[in-house]
């Protein structure tokens, strides 16, 4: 008898399968838009620093000023643009777009030096892009320091507290190291809800899915037979994705890769109870195409903490932000591969996670089963 | 008569909020009958052979298919029915085969059983050279007659057919009625739905519905004859015109 029921299940998995082979538009949403957007991710949205255009007003013209400049252009993240001669050029070349930053130095700048008074140096910086121009203020100050601490100490002019920062996890400030984990919630998220959905609704529109319910399968079976295909190849998705990090960014994977796989389990699961719940919701394949999108493509992107940093936003947007599912997931993948940590650190969002699924998965079940009720 | 019902439904009704989609139904369906149910759209066919498939539930009254209460074993009763729903509930994306396959596993055949009778299946049809074509590249007409014979496949005590011939034309009607008394000629009791009053010549009984009530339930020459008209499209008008005065 179990047996039987068990044959029944399969035979429902071997269909699924059937059908996701063989629609081309599914198995490009599943193994393409990954890698397109891990590539894209990784290359194209980098926030890594070099190359920053950067031009000088030099009023002073000295030994002190040149070697400031030297200085910066050795450091490697800038890339001189030429000297100006006044004033009202600086609006202009930061008009141009390839200027980023210029610095000013004042006509007796040297002289200052030398005696122990404090010289100004101007930094003018194009904020259209104001986190660029906190990186660059940031860098161009350090580099500065870093010059007048050596100076100081040559001229014995006697010490000053210099702090040495040092970027523990991404010593490199790699951007990649954010943005493969973020991707890979927000691609997980997206396949998963959206997959599931679109395919449960389509037997709706198509009437399939009623001549399955009327047979002797459970509702429970039915679901099951509709998620399980998907669980399996997310899961090698999300494997892909994991290998692309690691391969093509070096995205380090330092705690143990089991507990990785299984929170990866846990989170695909999640996602396509999601779905399967917008499936019950929505009543055409747009509609659940809309709703996936939309409705979790936004708030995955702007709230998870993927790009944003949930600690700067306003108190009711991190609530909002605590119901999302990526961000748990984002905080999981970090706390394993980056930093090596083990269940005993990440099992509070594990537990959140498993909650959800159990919620999500119950309400699917549920709402699944009284919309056969009416 | 003297066999057996095999569907009894007893003070059945159905309400979605204020409306009354069916209102106190009665009446009884003898095994290896072909009954069919007629009606305007909206006179609550459709809902009625969703409850007596276990797809919606009554809000009050009782139901019993094979003996069963469907209130009370709906999973027992799943195995003994067939269902074929107005739409072509096959897959397109799947060949003919795949979709034999696909409802013979849901209903627990072996893929022996799976085998001998889709090509018995495929001979009846006369079309074993599209055992391995996908559905969408089947005609609209025999996608019908192969939808019906996949529903029938597990060799169900009943079958539920829910407008089965929308949208075709009148010879693939008659083919596909020569599928369904075949069926009942082998001891298959065929519960159908139509507006094509034509077809309810071709049922043993007919059940008016019109709406939400049971308007007349007979053999189609006693309703003639008692209507004192030649065709059931006359007694249907007759009765349409009387729940209108």
């Amino acid at each position: 008898m179990k047996r039987v029921g068990f044959k029944r299940f399969m035979s429902l998995v071997v269909k699924e399968f059937n059908h996701i082979f063989r629609d081309r538009r599914t198995m490009l949403i599943l193994f393409g838009i990954p890698i397109m957007q891990i590539l894209i991710f990784g290359y194209v949205v980098n926030s890594d620093f070099k190359n920053i255009g950067i031009s000088v007003l030099d009023r002073s013209n000295d030994t002190h000023s040149q070697r400031i400049m030297s200085k910066l252009m050795a450091s490697g993240y800038f890339h001189f643009r030429g000297n100006l001669q006044s004033d009202h050029e600086i609006e202009e070349t930061f008009r141009s777009g390839k200027v980023k930053a210029v610095l000013v130095f004042e006509s007796d700048f040297g002289a200052q030096f030398n005696s122990g008074e404090s010289p100004k140096i101007q930094i003018v910086t194009d904020a259209s892009d104001p986190n660029l121009a906190n990186t660059i203020v940031s860098y161009i100050r350090g580099i500065i320091n870093a010059y007048q601490l050596e100076a100081r100490n040559a001229t014995g002019m006697g010490l000053l507290v210099a702090p040495e920062p040092r970027m523990v996890f991404n010593e490199n400030l790699s951007s990649a190291f954010m943005f493969v984990p973020g991707t890979m919630a927000l691609i997980l998220m997206l396949i998963c809800a959206l997959l599931t959905s679109i395919s449960v609704t389509r037997e709706k529109e198509v009437g399939t899915l009623e001549v399955i319910l009327v047979s002797p399968l459970h509702p429970v079976q039915i679901i099951l037979g509709k998620v399980l295909p998907y669980i399996f190849l997310a899961f090698i998705n999300g494997l892909v994705i994991l290998l692309l990090g690691r391969i093509v960014f070096g995205l380090p994977i330092l705690g143990s890769p089991i507990l990785l796989l299984a929170e990866l389990l846990l989170y695909i699961s999640l996602a396509l109870s999601l779905g399967i719940l917008i499936s019950t919701i929505a009543k055409s394949q747009q509609s659940a195409m809309f709703v996936s999108l939309f409705a979790l493509m936004l708030p995955t992107v702007l709230l998870s903490g993927f790009i944003f940093p949930i600690e700067n936003m306003p108190v009711i947007l991190q609530w909002a932000s605590a119901i999302l599912p990526p961000r748990y997931f984002i905080i999981i993948l970090k706390d394993i591969m980056l930093k090596g940590n083990g269940l005993a650190v990440v099992w509070p969002e594990t537990l959140i996670l498993a909650g959800m699924t159990v919620l999500l998965l119950f309400i699917a079940i549920k709402k699944f089963t009284i919309r056969l009720a009416i | 008569m003297s066999r057996e019902s095999i569907i009894e439904v007893e003070n059945l009704t159905k309400r979605f909020g204020r409306f009354t989609a069916n209102d106190n139904l009665t009446f009884e369906v003898r095994e290896g009958e072909v009954f069919g149910f007629l009606g305007a759209n909206g006179a609550g066919k459709t809902t009625a052979l969703r409850i007596l498939c276990g797809l919606s539930k009554p809000t009050s009254g009782t139901v019993r298919i094979a003996g069963l209460d469907a209130s009370h074993h709906p999973d027992r009763i799943k195995k003994v029915i067939g269902y074929m729903c107005q739409r072509f509930a096959l897959y397109e994306d799947l060949t003919v085969f795949e979709n034999i396959q696909l409802y013979g596993g849901i209903y627990g055949l072996t893929p022996r059983e799976i085998r001998s009778r889709s090509d018995e299946l495929l001979d009846k049809l006369s079309i074993t050279d599209l055992r391995n074509r996908l559905i969408r590249s089947v005609p609209l007409g025999w996608r019908q007659k192969l939808a019906f014979s996949i529903a029938v496949l597990h060799r169900p005590k009943i079958v539920f057919l829910d407008e089965p011939t929308g949208g075709v034309d009148p010879i693939a009607r008659r083919q596909f009625w020569d599928l369904i008394y075949d069926a009942a000629r082998s001891g298959m009791t065929v519960f159908v739905t139509t507006h094509y009053m034509d077809e309810a010549e071709y049922c043993d009984r007919v059940c008016i519905l019109s709406g939400g009530r049971i308007e007349a339930l007979g053999r189609p020459e006693d309703l003639k004859t008692t209507c004192q008209v030649d065709t059931m499209d006359e007694v249907f008008i007759r009765i349409a015109r009387k729940d209108q005065t």
